[in-house]
């Protein structure tokens, strides 16, 4: 009798071992690739590499103090912030305005077709808008200045990302261009999940447009727009294609971001350890994101 | 779906529905033009890209497109290849994961949970560095296996996280029917669950397509020779080596951006249904 609970309780145990089975691939793939590497640049970011010799130096946090002392680093960052704050602006406040005027919209039709239009950007790889827009800001071939001339603006076109002062805000523009669709396209999915009788109740009430707008489509999509601020933000410190295929940082690191930065010192220079470093800033500041997403999430029970 | 379904009551005037109209297709100009123009150039001749940007091409010749495609070939091949081959490791594997996250009993779920998923904070950036050494060792340094582990890895976390949502609110009545009739998990998973599954694994699809046809980053450190390396890769070592034909790079730009646009032309409807089935839930 004991022994039949035992063993009952054993099989039960082994079928538990066996489910892991199921997680098994992921847990390994995403540990030995993506945890690992991400642990190891740790090691890495406290020693000095030399590539040609293999020699490996421990110089415990020189290289973090490099990092606070580098003044790219701190353009850089700057640059990394601007990001997120323009992105704040027109693919978060903007795209969920937006959102918003589409959902209004009576024709079914006009809707998914307004979404599907602003979308397509999204869908293009960053190496082929980055070069896009490289074109388009190029004084000779490019039609921006040609514009700005033709609408006798002439004394504002530039070379735009040959001029130090506006390469980083004319890729962070060609990032907007890129990006607002697929976060309203987001918006617009959190908005429709509102049931239409709160709008209907509010109407009777008397209540315009702006006033539903406040008070039942911004309220209510709240959590999507939480998630929302902090993937861009998350997003704005990981950015890298976009600025190494119009600028690869220049002109005089004006336009340097921290992926980039990492890349230059790591990949061009050959100081791994130091890349490692930068890397490591990265990390911190994207874990800072990551925490708060995991805290907002908890909060409104998206997670588990 | 939200204020004015009904008749346009009368504090919703006309002169603010033109303004509006008038403003989203702005914005339709402003994301089409730019594009419109790339492929344009792509039937220009180089010297009319200097003189006349604005101008519609003098011929519809498709000998840019023809020169792009033959020296795009190689790495569209790349491209497909590797985006396939992860789409699908990817797709499978992160259900298979859900399943087990969501249909079964395992010690430490809780941490296993946090585990899988908390992969999503990590970014490609902040592993590149101990990332070469590694497939260094692992002697996959430029092949496609290599973008193809990259791939798959980086991206079953947030793939798990989407259908794992999914899974958790279907109704537990079928696996539970179907377990009476003694079936076993595996066969739950393939027979009832996935089947249910469809939406969202159609919008992880797309997402992951879009995420590898599109990936510059690992593909521009990890390989090197011309036959691995990927489309955005190739554009822009083709545009370093042809600088000054720009022609052929605009057509070029056109034919790697074009299978995306169809494809997410043609899955619009399943792709957003399953997002919106999977998200905010």
């Amino acid at each position: 009798m004991r022994g039949a609970l035992v063993a009952q309780r054993a099989r039960r145990g082994g079928q538990k071992i066996w489910a892991l089975r199921w997680v098994s691939v992921a847990v390994i793939l995403v540990g030995w690739f993506v945890y690992y590497p991400i642990l190891n640049n740790f090691l890495v970011s406290t020693t000095n590499q030399d590539i040609f010799t293999g020699d490996v130096t421990n110089v415990g946090f020189e290289n973090y103090r490099r990092l606070v002392a580098d003044p790219v680093v701190r353009t850089a960052f700057v640059n990394n912030s601007l990001y997120a704050l323009l992105s704040l602006v027109f693919q978060v406040f903007g795209a969920f305005c937006l959102a918003a005027v589409i959902e209004i919209m009576r024709s079914e039709k006009w809707r998914n077709i307004w979404r599907a239009i602003y979308f397509i950007p999204s869908a293009i790889s960053t190496t082929v808008t980055g070069l896009l827009f490289y074109f388009i800001y190029q004084p000779n071939i490019g039609i921006l200045d040609g514009m700005l001339t033709g609408l006798g603006l002439g004394q504002y076109a530039r070379v735009w990302l040959g001029d130090g002062s506006t390469a980083i805000y004319a890729i962070i523009a060609m990032s907007q261009w890129q990006g607002f669709g697929y976060s309203t396209l987001l918006f617009s999915i959190a908005i429709q999940k509102i049931p239409q009788e709160l709008y209907d109740a509010a109407r009777m009430d008397g209540a315009g447009p702006l006033r539903q707008f406040w008070s039942i489509t911004a309220p209510l999509t709240r959590e999507m727009t939480g998630m929302m601020i902090i993937v861009t933000v998350t997003g704005a410190f990981q950015v890298f294609n976009e600025v190494m295929v119009m600028t690869a940082g220049g002109p005089n690191n004006s336009s340097q971001v921290l992926g980039t930065w990492l890349y230059e010192q790591g990949f061009n220079q050959n100081d791994m350890g130091y890349a490692a470093a930068v890397g490591s800033l990265i990390f911190g500041i994207t874990m800072l994101c990551g925490v708060a997403q995991l805290w907002y999430t908890r909060r409104r029970r998206v997670l588990l | 779906m939200s204020a004015a379904r009904q008749p346009a009551p009368a504090f919703w005037p006309a002169m603010i529905r033109a303004f509006l109209w008038a403003f989203l297709l702005a914005m339709g100009v402003l994301v089409i033009y730019p594009l419109l123009w790339m492929a344009l150039g792509g039937f220009k001749s180089n010297s009319q890209i200097f003189d006349s940007p604005f101008a519609l091409p003098e011929s519809w010749s498709l000998r840019n497109y023809v020169a792009a495609w033959h020296a795009t070939q190689g790495y569209l091949i790349s491209s497909l290849m590797v985006t396939a081959v992860s789409t699908v490791a990817t797709v499978l594997i992160s259900a298979w994961t859900a399943f087990g996250l969501t249909r079964t009993a395992m010690p430490a779920k809780p941490l296993l949970i946090g585990f899988v998923l908390g992969g999503m904070m990590l970014s490609p950036t902040v592993a590149l560095v101990p990332l070469v050494r590694m497939l260094q060792s692992l002697g996959i340094y430029d092949t496609h296996g290599a973008l193809i582990l990259l791939y798959t890895a980086f991206r079953v976390p947030f793939t798990t996280f989407l259908i794992r949502a999914y899974m958790l609110d279907l109704p537990r009545d079928l696996d539970e029917a179907a377990m009476m009739d003694g079936a076993t998990p595996g066969q739950i998973f393939r027979k009832v669950i996935l089947p249910l599954c469809q939406p969202i694994i159609i919008s992880c699809v797309v997402l992951h397509i879009l995420f590898a046809w599109n990936e510059y980053l690992f593909a521009m450190i990890f390989t090197n020779s011309p036959s691995v390396q990927t489309l955005p890769v190739g554009l822009t070592s083709m545009m370093s080596k042809q600088g000054t034909n720009f022609a052929a790079v605009f057509a070029a730009m056109t034919i790697s951006a074009l299978p995306i646009v169809i494809i997410f032309f043609l899955t619009q409807r399943y792709f957003i249904r399953g997002l919106t089935e999977g998200i905010g839930k």
